[in-house]
């Protein structure tokens, strides 16, 4: 079963093509890591993934749950972070999820702390819980790295791996480095300058 | 009504009495029926004469007030790109908004309207026309303010173009509101209808300009 297909996808954002033709499909316990500089187009990517954008050309099939991360955590600053996650949890009905998706990112003794105390590396760690605690067949995640300590990176790549393991999927956008294993590599500057030469 | 929509509704209405966010809008209606007995003078006759259309001018004022607070922090903090992701249609998260809204913003201005009606001298029937006036005209003002405030979400100096934008488009519930203060049950039920009509088409221009914002 495929969780989500890309069919020749083609990304138009202010004028401007941003990819062309784009296809790839992921699995269950698939992963693929979306690469390139800023401004290529890999934000946009993961919103088209997440339906919030829709393609110029082309389409996108797959209509399991996704869980997405972009770069704000969408937890609300003034509740302490167990009600912040709850509120989600609550919506997607796992709230069972959210005490072992905080351990897992080692927030378990933040719980009772107001979100807007938290430093940067601790929001994306909480963000990354929500993502966790979804439930979520297909994980949609932007720049999951960004502002995370390498202790942190690494409790990120352990949750990927068993959410891969138990029949997940991950769209990953990221500049920094990130151990996927077995991952499909989508470099959008390779097609940029595909596009260029076409051009 | 679904339990997903009962959930987004709580958390705005929390939400908006956090930080007194939701006595705003009453304290600025007060200020306002204070602010005109100074400025027409302490003539009873004349103020229990105007004084519910002055009410209602006031409660149009307080419903810029929000504005800035319905639609652009949950945009801002990507609250309104999970609902979406998580399938929810952007219709059902502005009414969802509207009902917040509504029960946020109308039974607070209803209250105040009694201290406002003693400060104007309103004749106890007068004062019973304006609560049902208001009661029937609230809903359509919450919707106007949401649409108007996913409108301008996003923009600099959102709040002066929401007045502009609000203000003129909320004249016929100004006028049908004011009108029923002569007892009339025409004006009432005019009111009632400008009012359904923008509860109705509310959700679907706030979701419409929720989605356009998203490109």
């Amino acid at each position: 079963m495929t969780l989500i297909a890309f069919d020749a996808v083609t990304c138009v954002r202010g004028g401007r093509a941003l990819f062309e033709g784009l296809s790839f499909a992921l699995e269950p316990g698939g992963a693929a890591l979306v690469t390139g500089p800023n401004g290529i187009g890999k934000s946009s990517l993961i919103r088209l993934a997440a339906g919030l954008l829709a393609p110029a050309a082309g389409r996108i099939a797959g209509d399991t749950p996704r869980a997405l991360l972009t770069d704000q955590a969408s937890l609300d600053e003034e509740l302490p972070l167990a009600r912040a996650l709850a509120f989600w949890a609550r919506l997607d009905r796992t709230e069972d999820n959210v005490a072992a998706a905080l351990d897992a990112l080692a927030l378990s003794d933040l719980t009772d702390v107001p979100v807007r105390l938290f430093s940067t590396g601790q929001r994306r760690r909480a963000a990354i819980a929500r993502v966790v605690a979804s439930g979520a067949p297909l994980w949609l995640l932007d720049e999951p790295a960004n502002g995370l300590d390498s202790a942190a990176v690494g409790l990120l790549e352990t949750a990927i791996a068993r959410h891969r393991a138990s029949g997940g999927a991950v769209l990953v956008a990221s500049h920094t480095p990130i151990t996927l294993p077995a991952a499909i590599t989508i470099d959008l500057s390779q097609r940029l300058t595909q596009l260029e030469r076409a051009l | 009504m679904s339990s997903t929509l009962l959930h987004l509704i709580s958390r705005d209405l929390r939400r908006a009495w956090i930080g007194g966010g939701a006595l705003l809008p009453v304290a600025f209606f007060l200020l306002v029926a204070i602010l005109f007995p100074f400025a027409v003078g302490p003539d009873a006759k004349l103020l229990a004469r105007v004084g519910g259309g002055v009410l209602w001018a006031a409660a149009l004022l307080a419903a810029l007030i929000p504005i800035e607070r319905l639609v652009a922090p949950d945009l801002a903090s990507g609250v309104i790109d999970q609902l979406l992701a998580r399938g929810q249609s952007a219709a059902t998260i502005a009414f969802a908004k509207l009902i917040a809204h509504w029960l946020a913003f109308a039974p607070p201005v209803l209250i105040a309207a009694l201290p406002a009606a003693a400060l104007l001298d309103l004749s106890t029937e007068t004062l019973i026309r304006v609560e049902i006036g208001l009661l029937i005209g609230t809903p359509g003002l919450a919707a106007l303010a949401l649409a108007t405030g996913a409108l301008v979400a996003g923009l600099r100096g959102a709040g002066a173009i929401a007045g502009l934008l609000l203000l003129p488009l909320a004249v016929p519930l100004l006028i049908f509101g004011a009108g029923s203060l002569d007892g009339g049950v025409g004006a009432l039920k005019l009111l009632a209808a400008v009012s359904l009509v923008l509860v109705a088409g509310a959700p679907f221009v706030a979701g419409a300009a929720i989605r356009a914002g998203l490109d």
